[in-house]
């Protein structure tokens, strides 16, 4: 014959402490915080160095020097007016000789020393971006009556970035700063 | 008097039945949004400011480059001057492939193409070690790359 069991009850009063303790664990151990960065595509390697010759008009090269001076084109200039510049390059509004002909044929040429610094480089690329994003906005305005967000469709976003496409090339980096540091 | 009679009442006490349910909730919340800390930082970092920023969505598509000096404790092995680290190693340019194909092999074949590296750079490093590293990278074919930046107020 089966004894009687007595019928325990589950003593429960302890679980919110096992729950407080795993909890505790993962408030510890979590990251909520999400990477986010400027995104940049790499020209593929090529041994080579197969180079295409541009019309002088159509680049505007940006050098970056080892005292993260700023030289586009020649002339000295200050981080803030670089955007601006940018903008009137690319579009070119009063058809300027020495502007780019067309959006679409417009390259930024970005060079750096060896010794420039990071920030300033990051600087420099972030303006480069800027510059290009309110373009962006204004064409976006223009077509679609909406700024140029992840609002629009991919479809959307492609027309307006075939007429201004963003074009950096990246210049291997000079190593002025060594030198002058050697001296 | 009228008010002197509720003395002697006992108030009854609280149920904490449902706690536990509370608990498990803020819990599993926790548990689901959790990522683990992959690995101890070697060198500092303080990344820099920026703001034409991109989200990276899926942590298991990147890989992470950090360059920095390597903090107090391990300069006496490695020097002060700015070094990389890939997972939990202070390691050298060369380095960089094998850390690449190692990420791959762990992504699933049709979503290889996706994936990012994001570099985490100090601020104060120069363009020296990055432009190595970019070049490193173009070698190895990983082409899409993120600058990790924080938003500029």
């Amino acid at each position: 014959m089966h004894k009687r069991r007595v019928q325990h009850e589950v003593q429960a009063g302890s679980m919110a402490d096992i729950a407080f303790l795993l909890l505790i664990f993962f408030l510890v151990a979590t990251t909520i915080q999400s990477d986010q960065g400027i995104m940049v595509k790499l020209p593929p390697w090529d041994p080579y160095h197969i180079t295409v010759p541009l019309a002088h008009q159509n680049v505007l090269t940006v050098w970056v020097n080892a005292r993260d001076e700023l030289l586009v084109r020649g002339n000295r200039m200050h981080i803030d007016e670089l955007s601006d510049h940018i903008k009137l390059f690319v579009l070119n509004p009063n058809q300027s000789k020495e502007m780019a002909d067309k959006p679409t044929k417009a390259v930024v040429s970005l060079k750096s020393d060896r010794t420039t610094s990071y920030a300033t480089y990051i600087e420099v690329y972030d303006q480069i971006k800027t510059a290009y994003h309110e373009m962006w906005d204004a064409e976006s305005q223009k077509l679609y009556d909406r700024p140029y967000t992840d609002e629009l469709t991919s479809i959307q976003k492609k027309v307006i970035r075939s007429k201004i496409p963003l074009l950096i090339s990246e210049a291997e980096p000079s190593d002025f700063g060594k030198i002058a540091a050697d001296e | 008097m009228k008010f002197a009679k509720k003395r002697g009442k006992t108030s009854p006490a609280i149920s904490t039945a449902s706690l536990p349910d509370i608990i498990f909730m803020l819990l599993f919340f926790f548990m689901v949004t959790t990522v683990m800390r992959s690995a101890e930082d070697k060198v500092s970092v303080s990344i820099p400011q920026a703001t034409e920023l991109t989200k990276l969505e899926k942590k298991s598509l990147v890989n992470t480059i950090m360059i920095g000096k390597p903090l107090k404790k391990y300069q006496s092995l490695y020097g002060t001057a700015p070094r990389l680290q890939l997972n939990d190693k202070i390691s050298t340019v060369d380095d960089i492939p094998l850390f690449l194909e190692k990420h791959r092999v762990k992504v699933p074949e049709n979503q290889r193409k996706k994936i990012k590296t994001s570099l985490k750079v100090d601020k104060d490093v120069t363009m020296g070690i990055i432009q190595d590293v970019k070049t490193q990278l173009r070698k190895s074919g990983q082409l899409a790359i993120n600058y990790s930046a924080r938003q500029k107020n």
